[in-house]
C-alpha cells in the first residue's frame, strides 16, 4: 500500500488492515512522492494515467501488487473523473479518496461513511489487479460504481462468483 | 456475454485511446485501439467490431466522420459513437445523419458511457438472438434436404435452390406424405423472400365457398356471418409466398379466380369492389396428375400452364429407399427428445423391416411409424417387434380397409379370434399383442363365444 504525502496516515493504516483481512496477504506501507506533476490546470484535477505510471515505477521488486491511495481528484481524459484506476491483471493501481468524502458534495463529514467507501473502492481496484472485471451483481464490490450512491449500495465484499475467480489464484504481475 | 462483442477505440491521442480502452476492459469487453482512421479501417477489415468509439478530429486526411462512413460500408450493423471535445450543433447533426449511434462530448460522465455501451450491447444481444432463431427456423425446414442421399431428391433440391429467388410459380408434384410442403418451405427460406410471410392453404380442407373467402378475404356483410372485413391468405402473404396445397381439388370457379390472380396479381375480396394488388410468389402442390385432369376436363388447361412454370417432382419414399435409415434416425432423435424417452437406436432387424416396406404414405407414414414404435418399445433400441403393425404383406404395400357394414363388436370379435389363432391359442401372448390383460381377454372370449 502506498500513499501520497497529503493522505491521512490513519486512513491508510485502516485500509491496510482491511486489505490484509480481505485478501489474506501481508501488506506493507510505503510513502510516495507528491503527484503535482499530474495536475491539469484546465481541469483542476490530476491525470490518473500519469499517477499510475509513477506508482508502477516505484513498486518494490518484492511486492506482488501496489495500490496507491491519494486525496487528489483523479481523471482520465475521456471521463469527468474516476474513483480509481488499476491495471487489469497487472501490478499497479490507484484510489482517489477525494470524491468519497461527504464534504466533496457540500455535506457534513461522516468518517464512518467515508471509510466504508474507501474500503469498497480499495477492494474494487485491488480486484482489478487480480484480474476481476466489473460484476453485474450490484451488491458485489466489483460492480461498476459511477457515483457514491452506487458505492454505498455495494457490499464491502466480493460475490461468490468473483470470490471463486479469486480463489483460482491471483494473476501474476504484468 | 460481454466478450462476444468487441470494441475498437479510434483516437490519434494515445493517452485518450488507451485510457478509454482500459476503462472498457475493466468492464469486461475485448477492446482494440487504432491511432488513425486508416488504421481503424485496416482493423475493421479483419474483425467485425460491434462498437466503435471514434474521435471526431483526427489528422491524416480521414476524420471521424469519414472514418465512420467507411466503417459503415464494411459493417452496416456496427454501432459507431463519435466522441469529441469540440462539440458543435453542425458536427453533431452531420454525425447523426451519417449514421452515428451517439455523439458524446468528452470528458463525459462515466455513467453516461457505461449506460450507453450496455444499452447498445443489450440491443445487439436481442438482434443476435433474433438472427439465431430465424436461422434455426430455416434449418428446420431444410433438414430433409440435408438428409437425403438419393440422386433424384438431390436433383429436386438443386432445382429448388436455383429457383428459390425467382418469382416464377412452382408446381410441386408428389404422392401424399412425400414432403411437398417441406420442399415449398425450403424453397421459400432459401430465397429472397425468406424473411417475408409463408402462408400455407390446404385447398382440399375447405368447402368451395369457405375456400374463396379464405384465399381472397371478404368484406363486412359479404355473406351471413361476415361480421367484419377479413384479409385473405393472398393479402397475408403479400411480399412473401403462398403455398396452395392440393391445388388439384379446387372447384372450376376457384380455378378461374386463381387464374386471374396469377395473370394480373390482383383480386377482389368476396363481396368487395376494390381491386387489391399483391406481390406474392405462388407455390402449388398436388398429388393428382394435373395433366390427366386437364385431359379429362377437370382442370383448366390455362391454369395448369400458369402453375406449371417450374415443375418439381418429389419421388415417393419407395424410390429413395437409401434415405429410409437417415430419415428414421432423424425422426427417432426428434421424437425421443419430444417425448423425453430414451431410445438408443434402431436394430438391424427393424431397419430391414422398414427397408422392405413400400411406404404408401411415404415420409409422413415413416414418421408416424417411428413415433408409434418409440411409444410402444420396451427395449433400449427399436426392434423388429416394434414394427409388427406394418401390415402383413407389407412388401406389396397394401393399405388395409375395413370391410363395409361391420360394427365395432364384429371387428373386435374378428380381431381377437385372428390374434388367438396367430398366437397358436396362447392367451398370454394374445393378450400382450392386443394390449389388454388376460382377465379382460377371457371375458371377451366368453362374450363373443370365440373357440380356442
Amino acid at each position: 500500500m502506498a500513499a501520497t504525502p497529503e493522505t491521512d496516515k490513519k486512513v491508510v493504516q485502516a485500509i491496510c488492515s482491511h486489505v490484509e483481512a480481505d485478501f489474506a496477504v501481508p501488506v506493507r506501507e510505503i510513502d510516495l512522492p507528491g503527484v503535482d506533476f499530474a495536475f491539469d490546470a484546465g481541469r483542476g484535477q490530476y491525470g490518473s494515467i500519469g499517477v499510475l505510471s509513477m506508482v508502477q515505477r516505484l513498486c518494490p521488486a518484492d511486492a506482488l501488487k501496489i495500490l496507491a491511495i491519494t486525496e487528489r481528484d483523479l481523471f482520465i481524459p475521456v471521463l469527468t473523473f474516476v474513483f480509481g484506476q488499476a491495471q487489469l491483471g497487472g501490478r499497479a493501481g490507484v484510489v482517489s479518496l477525494a470524491r468519497l468524502r461527504q464534504e466533496f458534495y457540500g455535506l457534513a463529514g461522516n468518517d464512518g461513511v467515508f471509510m466504508e467507501r474507501a474500503h469498497k473502492e480499495v477492494l474494487h481496484e485491488t480486484g482489478h489487479l487480480f484480474g476481476l472485471v466489473h460484476c453485474p451483481d450490484q451488491r458485489c464490490a466489483m460492480s461498476l460504481a459511477t457515483s457514491v450512491r452506487q458505492i454505498d449500495g455495494k457490499d464491502a465484499a466480493f460475490c461468490e462468483r468473483c470470490s471463486a475467480h479469486l480463489r483460482r489464484g491471483p494473476t501474476g504481475s504484468s | 456475454m460481454k466478450t462476444h462483442w468487441q470494441i475498437l477505440v479510434v483516437d490519434d491521442e494515445e493517452v485518450m485511446c488507451e485510457s478509454l480502452a482500459a476503462w472498457l476492459r475493466e468492464d469486461g469487453y475485448v477492446v482494440d485501439t487504432a491511432a488513425s482512421g486508416r488504421e481503424a479501417l485496416e482493423k475493421a477489415q479483419k474483425k467485425d467490431y460491434a462498437i466503435y468509439f471514434v474521435d471526431l478530429k483526427m489528422p491524416g486526411g480521414m476524420d471521424g466522420i469519414e472514418t465512420m462512413m467507411q466503417i459503415r460500408r464494411l459493417h452496416p450493423e456496427a454501432s459507431i459513437i463519435i466522441i469529441t471535445a469540440y462539440a458543435t450543433v453542425d458536427t453533431a447533426i452531420t454525425a447523426m445523419k451519417e449514421g452515428a449511434q451517439e455523439y458524446i462530448v468528452k470528458p463525459c460522465n462515466p455513467e453516461e458511457i457505461s449506460l450507453l455501451v450496455s444499452r447498445i450491447v443489450r440491443v445487439k444481444n436481442l438482434q443476435r438472438e433474433n438472427t439465431i432463431l430465424r436461422k434455426k427456423l430455416t434449418r428446420q425446414y431444410t433438414v430433409h434436404d440435408v438428409i437425403s442421399k438419393n440422386a433424384k431428391m438431390q436433383e429436386v433440391l438443386r432445382l429448388a435452390r436455383e429457383v428459390a429467388s425467382l418469382r416464377s410459380t412452382v408446381l410441386i408434384q408428389g404422392e401424399s406424405g412425400t414432403g411437398k410442403e417441406l420442399v415449398a418451405r425450403a424453397l421459400h427460406n432459401s430465397g429472397d423472400r425468406a424473411l417475408k410471410p409463408f402462408v400455407a392453404v390446404s385447398c382440399a380442407a375447405l368447402a368451395e365457398t369457405l375456400l374463396e373467402s379464405e384465399l381472397f378475404g371478404h368484406e363486412k356483410g359479404a355473406f351471413t356471418g361476415a361480421a367484419q372485413q377479413r384479409q385473405g391468405k393472398f393479402e397475408q402473404a403479400d411480399g412473401g409466398t403462398i403455398f396452395l396445397d392440393e391445388i388439384g381439388d379446387i372447384s372450376p370457379k376457384l380455378q378461374v379466380d386463381l387464374l386471374r390472380v396469377l395473370q394480373d396479381r390482383s383480386f377482389y375480396r368476396v363481396g368487395g369492389s376494390q381491386e387489391i394488388r399483391v406481390d406474392v410468389r405462388v407455390i402449388a402442390a398436388t398429388n393428382v396428375n394435373l395433366q390427366q385432369a386437364v385431359t379429362e376436363g377437370k382442370f383448366r388447361e390455362d391454369l395448369f400452364y400458369r402453375l406449371n412454370v417450374i415443375q418439381i417432382r418429389i419421388p415417393p419414399l419407395r424410390e429413395r429407399r437409401e434415405d429410409i435409415p437417415l430419415l428414421a434416425d432423424h425422426f427417432l432423435e426428434r421424437i425421443t427428445h419430444e417425448l423425453g424417452k430414451e431410445v438408443d437406436g434402431i436394430c438391424e432387424s427393424a431397419l430391414r423391416v422398414m427397408m422392405d416396406y413400400n411406404w404408401p404414405g411415404n415420409v409422413r407414414e415413416l414418421e408416424n411409424a417411428i413415433e408409434r414404435a418409440v411409444v410402444t418399445c420396451r427395449q433400449p433400441k427399436l426392434t423388429e417387434e416394434d414394427f409388427l403393425f406394418l401390415a402383413p404383406g407389407a412388401t406389396e404395400g397394401r393399405t388395409w380397409s375395413p370391410p363395409a357394414g361391420m360394427s365395432i363388436q364384429d371387428m373386435e370379435k374378428v380381431l381377437i379370434a385372428a390374434t388367438i389363432q396367430r398366437a397358436g391359442g396362447n392367451i398370454k401372448e394374445s393378450a400382450a399383442i392386443l394390449g389388454i390383460d388376460r382377465s379382460t381377454l377371457y371375458e371377451k372370449i366368453k362374450k363373443y363365444e370365440i373357440p380356442r
